[in-house]
């Protein structure tokens, strides 16, 4: 018995060693490969907008800024679509709740490539067709440092829009499950007071679900970091600084699918880097996430 | 891998009673320009021709590089050549198959095939990102007899490296001295403008998907896609449009005798009928293959340079002219 014990102590425990070994071994294996890079650059890769296969001069920042900046773009447009579609999924009569709460699941059931042919044939005429004219021409938007009015449907507005709609699902779910935990009681006692649905929903729902909505926001800036075959398809795949939100970009995983076939020496090496970078940042945004939500928790009031 | 693969076919078909003979698979990767006739070929070759069986992926020029390079096919196809001290370095050996042509695509409302002409200048111009609306006065003046819309010009360009870029971004340096001092030619390069398509396809699907968009793509492509191409000024200063024709016109002109390692460049070739993005695709072989598989291979290259170049023909690629084939048979194949 005893010896059943021991053995699957150890069990588990190589279970659970082999992911931190695995997690460890990534960044070993990335940083080893792209030491011709760090080598050649030093850090100056990370700032160096510079990528030039001809003269085998190799930068990261414009990935990392179209990275960041579809990231950001997916967030802004998905967040409050969320926590309307959670808000009212939770609090609306069971059948429709279930029905319109499975729907937004099925959106996670799309493989990402058919988000990228649908950008590609549907999303992106009509982005050129109606609604960066409309931007441009009707909300004068062009007058904005970070619009413009030469527009072709490609870009990371496109991006971010189609990112927006594949990470919703996501940050979704996650804010219904905190929502449907706040007690029922204490939403009741806010009603009996004479507080309004909006005032209940401000006051007693986000305050209690604040952590639900951080970890949604967390869990889609983690899906949107490293998506790629969506934008792929859309980013326009342009190896420069990106002026505006209609220009073409690139991101980290987009860069990293277009030229890894092809690529050996510097470029190689480049797009190692560029792969240990994508994973330094995801790391980052997990370990930062996890720390945030520890060091608040006893403000709001929950056990830990 | 491939042992592995034979073997097991082995075993079945041993298995199935169908047949005793040792089945032969000849595996090839690399370019997408020539793709579609290689396509062709492997399929008809295989089905004549029992007991072999040639597989061609259209990964592109350079992976189709790498792959021969590490051993992990028997053959690659390159639009990129490679220098005769690069080949010997890597124990390749290198030969001509085909010579086919780049074209430009657009996508411009109330511009249909072959009507619009660009010259040097407004090529690079729009490459270079200096030229950014079709209404712009000098495409007019090359255009008088069409209407060009007030419509801003999104060029589209591979996102991956190629050796379709590897010919149009040669033609480029070649007419513009300013693409070559900033930009030069290579299978990627640093583009002034443009989106990025991935292969071929991904280039014709932009170009189709963008009101006024131009691009580049190998010819099958542009035909299959329906795209409306461009007429383009050679080095006599003629204009040519894009066909079997003007590509042969171009290949005709070029010295295979003197070309160490088969080693040949055919953009911007003299000729008042060549076109000028004309591109040679190469086959790669290894020089240390075991000789049974060395002698199916070229047992079905000699078959491509002859029953094949009809199939090549009526795909508009321009098969090697004869006295070339008989070139590589003495100094490749002996």
């Amino acid at each position: 018995m005893f010896k059943v014990d021991t053995a699957f102590k150890w069990l588990c425990l190589g279970c659970a060693g082999i992911i931190g070994v695995l997690m460890m071994g990534f960044f070993i294996q990335l940083f080893m490969s792209s030491m011709e890079i760090w080598n050649e650059f030093g850090l100056g890769f990370i700032v160096s907008s510079e990528w030039n296969p001809v003269t085998n001069k190799y930068g990261a920042l414009p990935s990392i800024i179209g990275t960041l900046s579809t990231t950001v773009i997916a967030l802004i447009i998905a967040l409050p679509l969320a926590f309307c579609a959670a808000l009212f999924i939770v609090d609306a009569r069971p059948q429709m709740g279930n029905i319109l709460g499975q729907a937004v699941d099925l959106l996670a059931a799309i493989p990402s490539v058919i988000y990228g042919m649908w950008g590609l044939f549907v999303l992106a005429p009509i982005m050129q067709d109606y609604i960066q004219p409309f931007m441009v021409d009707k909300l004068r938007m062009d007058k904005l440092p970070w619009v413009s009015d030469e527009f072709n449907g490609f870009g990371i507005l496109t991006a971010g829009l189609i990112l927006s709609i594949m990470i919703l699902p996501y940050i979704c779910a996650i804010m219904r499950d905190v929502f449907q935990m706040t007690p029922a009681m204490l939403k009741e006692s806010a009603y009996g007071a004479g507080c309004t649905r909006w005032e209940t929903t401000k006051d007693i729902v986000l305050k209690y679900g604040i952590r639900g909505i951080l970890g949604g926001v967390f869990v889609g800036l983690g899906r949107a970091l490293g998506e790629t075959m969506a934008v792929l398809f859309v980013i326009g795949n342009m190896m420069g600084m990106p002026d505006n939100i209609f220009s073409g970009a690139t991101t980290i995983s987009a860069t990293l699918a277009g030229n890894f076939p092809e690529a050996d020496g510097m470029q190689r090496s480049a797009l190692f880097a560029l792969g240990l970078i994508l994973l330094a940042m995801s790391f980052a945004i997990q370990v930062f996430a996890q720390y945030y939500l520890h060091a608040t928790s006893a403000k709001r009031g929950e056990a830990r | 891998m491939k042992n592995m693969l034979t073997g097991s076919t082995l075993a079945l078909t041993a298995m199935l009673g169908m047949s005793a003979t040792a089945q032969t698979t000849i595996n090839g990767a690399g370019a997408s320009f020539p793709a579609p006739v290689y396509q062709n070929w492997t399929y008809t070759y295989s089905q004549s021709k029992p007991g072999v069986t040639v597989n061609y992926q259209s990964v592109g020029s350079g992976a189709g590089i790498n792959q021969i390079k590490a051993k992990t096919v028997d053959f690659a196809g390159s639009d990129n050549p490679l220098k005769l001290e690069d080949q010997e370095k890597n124990n390749l050996q290198q030969f001509p198959m085909l010579t086919g042509g780049v074209v430009v695509i657009v996508n411009v409302p109330g511009v249909k095939s072959n009507q619009l002409k660009l010259d040097n200048e407004t090529m690079s111009g729009i490459y270079l990102g200096k030229i950014t609306n079709w209404n712009d006065a000098k495409i007019k003046a090359l255009n008088p007899g069409l209407k060009l819309p007030d419509l801003n010009i999104s060029v589209v360009r591979r996102a991956d490296s190629s050796g379709t870029s590897f010919i149009f971004t040669n033609y480029l340096s070649k007419i513009s001295k300013e693409w070559a001092d900033k930009v030069g030619f290579g299978s990627s390069v640093k583009w002034p403008v443009g989106i990025g398509g991935q292969k071929n396809p991904g280039v014709c699907n932009n170009v189709a998907r963008i009101r006024g968009s131009i691009g580049y793509t190998e010819y099958t492509y542009a035909i299959e896609a329906n795209l409306a191409m461009v007429q383009l000024q050679n080095k006599e200063g003629q204009f040519v449009t894009p066909d079997a024709k003007s590509f042969s016109a171009a290949a005709a002109n070029a010295d295979w005798s003197n070309a160490p390692g088969f080693y040949m460049v055919l953009t911007y070739q003299p000729g008042n009928n060549s076109w000028p993005i004309t591109g040679v695709t190469y086959i790669l072989i290894r020089k240390d293959t075991d000789a049974a598989m060395r002698k199916a291979m070229i047992d079905y290259f000699n078959w491509c340079f002859t029953a094949g170049a009809t199939a090549a023909l009526k795909m508009h690629y321009v098969p090697i002219p004869e006295n070339v084939v008989k070139v590589v048979r003495d100094k490749v194949f002996k």
